[in-house]
Formats: C-alpha cells, sequence, structure tokens
C-alpha cells in the first residue's frame, strides 16, 4: 500500500491520455526516443527509480492526450517487454494492453554487424524477430546476422 | 520488384533442380545466342577475376553484350556515390545486374533498388548463391543424383560461406555429413542445430583420413587467411590438411573431390592426375549454372 501512494505522489494522475507502466529504469530514455517523445507537444510527466516487486526499479511514463497504435506501442516490447499500457479516460482506466514482440522492426535499432550494408549507407534497417533459447534477437534483413537484445542500439530520433 | 538470386534460400527445390536442368543443356550446347538483344551490367565493387570472368563468358555465350567495371577503382563510387543512386543509373542501362561488393547485405538492398534481376556474386563474407549452384550441378554431374550422398567437408567450415550454403542446400536431398576441421575452424552451432532440426546425421573429425573410405564427395576448402584477426590463430592452421594422390587408395571409385578454388596447399598437385580429381571441371561448371541463372530470371528458360 505505501508503495502505491508514493508513487501517486511522485507521478501525478492524468485525465485522458497513456499511461505506461512497468518500464525498466535504465530503459526510460530509450522508451521516450522510440516513442519520440522528446518531439512531442502533449504534457508527460515521468518517474523513475520506482520501487517495482517484478522489476526492483521501474519507471513509468504518463501522455496527456495521446493514444497509440499497436504497432507503434510495440516497438517498446523489444527492451520493455513486460511493460503495460492503460487508456485513461477520465481519470479512470478504460483498458488495459500488455505488449507483444512485433514480427518485423523497421528502422528502430542498428544492425551490430559492422561490415553491414545499412551501416554504411543511408538505408532503412530491417529485422525480423526470431526467439532462440528464450531470448528474442533480431536477424537483419540484409545481412543476415543477428543481434542480441543486450547489443541492440537504438537508432536516435533526433537524426 | 523483378525476380532476383541474391541468397541460395531464394530458390526453392524445384527453382534448384530446374536450373541444373537448364544447366546441362547449355553444357550440351554451349553457344545459345538467344539474348542478343540484352545489355548485362557487371559491376564489381572489389575484385574477383575468377568470379567475373565466368559470368562475362556466360553473359557472352548467351550472345549477350556485358558492360560493367572490375573494381571500384575508377568509378563515380569512389567520388562517393551512394550504392543506391549507381544501381538506379545501372537498371537504366542494362537487362541484368550481377554485383560483387564488399559490404553484407549489398546484395539484397541492391535488388529492392534495381527495377530489373540482381544476381549476388559474393556480397562480402555473406552469400555466394552461383556457387553453392555450380557445386550442386558438380555434385549431380559426378555422382548422378543428389539423394543420400555422404558429403564430407573439410578446412575451414567455421568461417566458410560456399561450405555453409551448401550444406543448407544439400538438405533438400537427404545427405550424411561428416565435417573435418581442427578444434579452431569447427562449423558453427547454428549449423550444427540446424542440422538437427531437419534429421541430418553428421560426424565430426579432426583426422582427413578417418572417413575417406566412406566419402562420395570430398570438399576441400581454403584457409582463408583475411578471416582470422590472429596471425597466429592461421599460422597454427593454415596446413592442417593436404591431401594427396596416396591417400585416395581404396576410397570409393564415385569419390570426387571439390574445391571452389583458388586452392593454396590443401590438394598436391598429384591429386590432378588421379580419377577423383574435379575441381577444373568444377570450375567450367560455373559458366553454364550462371548462364542458367541469366536465363532464369530474364525469363527465358
Ligand atoms: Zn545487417
Amino acid at each position: 500500500m505505501e508503495t502505491r501512494e508514493k508513487e501517486v505522489l511522485k507521478v501525478s494522475a492524468i485525465n485522458n491520455g497513456t499511461v505506461l507502466d512497468h518500464i525498466p529504469s535504465e530503459q526510460l530514455f530509450r522508451v521516450i526516443d522510440i516513442l519520440r517523445l522528446n518531439h512531442s507537444q502533449n504534457s508527460i510527466t515521468f518517474g523513475m527509480n520506482l520501487d517495482s516487486k517484478t522489476l526492483g526499479s521501474k519507471a513509468i511514463i504518463k501522455i496527456s492526450d495521446r493514444f497509440f497504435e499497436d504497432d507503434e506501442i510495440n516497438r517498446i516490447a523489444l527492451i520493455a517487454p513486460n511493460a503495460s499500457m492503460n487508456i485513461i479516460r477520465n481519470f479512470e482506466v478504460i483498458e488495459k494492453r500488455v505488449l507483444s514482440i512485433p514480427e518485423t522492426i523497421t528502422g528502430i535499432a542498428r544492425c551490430m554487424n559492422p561490415v553491414c550494408v545499412t551501416n554504411h549507407q543511408e538505408i532503412e534497417t530491417k529485422f525480423k524477430t526470431v526467439e532462440k533459447d528464450g531470448n528474442i534477437e533480431l536477424r537483419c534483413h540484409y545481412c543476415e546476422k543477428t543481434t542480441e537484445l543486450k547489443d541492440l542500439k537504438i537508432i536516435s530520433s533526433n537524426r | 520488384m523483378a525476380k532476383s538470386l541474391i541468397s541460395i534460400h531464394d530458390f526453392s527445390k524445384e527453382e534448384i533442380l530446374h536450373i541444373l536442368e537448364v544447366a546441362r543443356e547449355f553444357e550440351q550446347n554451349k553457344s545459345q545466342t538467344f539474348l542478343s538483344d540484352k545489355v548485362i551490367a557487371c559491376i564489381f565493387f572489389e575484385p574477383s577475376t575468377r568470379t567475373r570472368l565466368s559470368f562475362e563468358t556466360a553473359s557472352n555465350r548467351l550472345g549477350a553484350r556485358v558492360i560493367g567495371f572490375p573494381d571500384a577503382g575508377n568509378t563515380s563510387v569512389r567520388k562517393g556515390e551512394s550504392l543506391k543512386d549507381t544501381i538506379k543509373m545501372v537498371s537504366n542501362y542494362a537487362d541484368l545486374i550481377v554485383m560483387r561488393h564488399p559490404l553484407e547485405g549489398s546484395a539484397r538492398y541492391a535488388s529492392e533498388v534495381a527495377s530489373v534481376p540482381v544476381i549476388n556474386a559474393g556480397d562480402g563474407a555473406n552469400q555466394h548463391p552461383t556457387q553453392t549452384l555450380l557445386d550442386l550441378y558438380s555434385i549431380r554431374e559426378t555422382q548422378g543424383t543428389l539423394d543420400n550422398l555422404t558429403i564430407n567437408m573439410v578446412g575451414d567450415l567455421k568461417y566458410g560461406r560456399t561450405v555453409h550454403s551448401l550444406l543448407q542446400a544439400m538438405s533438400h536431398f537427404s545427405p550424411s555429413y561428416i565435417f573435418t576441421a581442427p578444434e579452431e575452424l569447427k562449423l558453427p552451432e547454428e549449423y550444427k542445430t540446424f542440422l538437427q532440426q531437419n534429421h541430418i546425421p553428421y560426424t565430426e573429425t579432426l583426422d582427413l583420413n578417418e572417413y575417406l573410405q566412406s566419402t562420395d564427395i570430398l570438399y576441400m576448402t581454403r584457409v582463408q587467411q583475411e578471416r582470422f584477426t590472429n596471425p597466429m590463430e592461421y599460422e597454427k592452421v593454415k596446413n592442417i590438411y593436404r591431401l594427396d594422390a596416396a591417400m585416395l587408395k581404396g576410397v570409393r571409385d564415385n569419390l570426387k573431390v571439390l574445391h571452389p578454388l583458388p586452392r593454396l596447399t590443401e590438394i598436391a598437385n598429384d591429386v590432378d592426375e588421379t580419377p577423383h580429381a574435379y575441381y577444373f571441371k568444377q570450375a567450367e561448371n560455373g559458366v553454364y549454372v550462371r548462364m542458367a541463372i541469366i536465363a532464369y530470371l530474364l525469363g527465358k528458360r
């Protein structure tokens, strides 16, 4: 109970919009980057290093008056697979969605292969997500090499 | 998007068998000039004389005219032109593009940008599908079949892309594999997993002599210095296998020695005189197979 109250104090409630919860704290800024929230005009509040039973430390983002399509929000599933999305209308959660990892990933991540053509020419990257031993890997559409999630580099939206 | 050949996986089993049939037709009748109204671009962003000559011979035997460049040296690429712009320009001139490029994935990208078919003549260490098809052709010509053969792959099984492509392409035809390699150059786990999933039996050995008697195809490879970051590692394994004529005593009559060439020390010259040597004929086969691929992609076979 105590943790919930603290959270409420730290991150104020929103009237209408989207709440992204259970983001690992260390991924907060990558999530902001992938969703291009740094270019957003909406009012946004976020908190990080909040206590979480499952993650140890989590981050939360609240975006007013903004709603996401599935394929838009699923892009963050790569780095925050346990994140949840709550849709808020009139201060109430009207829908809770879990994320799923999309089959293809376009233009978010870099290929880790230094001699991949996408690292030398202006080409939008494209990957297939494949499961290997319970982990997700990205198989490059071009060089056919796999990038593990731990090596994942996000292409900054500030370009 | 025009049908291209970028990776051996782009062709189904039926398409592979079709290409091999057409290649045999061209071997029996070497000059068929039905592409005399076509222009084929052979653009090589890194030099490979062997592969380029094979493609140019194939194009010429089909009657097509060839344009292109043998390396990126004096081209607009050197002046910083993007791959996309080069491909766009060349596809306006030519009916088909043969491309070799040092960057992995460059051929797939070119096929997406081009308005004409693209044949990958090697994209870095990634794919070289025409080599795989000529290997398959050579195997079938020497054994009379592709089915149920024992293929013994020798040498650099870790970095050798021809080995990886061939073992995947042959998996359509229920083979058994023997992998002869030193510890440092063993076949990567991902390919062993692939074989297990497809229920294809394989054995591994360090000793080239161990399974020679039960081999149908002895596929020798060169240990490529450029793949090694540590020169000491290369020195340790560069001369590890050397096949000579004496070692081939008592092997199966149908055993043929294949090698993608050029060879270094892994096949002694005295093997050339045995009935088991096939590597020079294998290189010649490359012309017929490339003729078949060109004709197929242009919708003429
Ligand atoms: Zn890549």
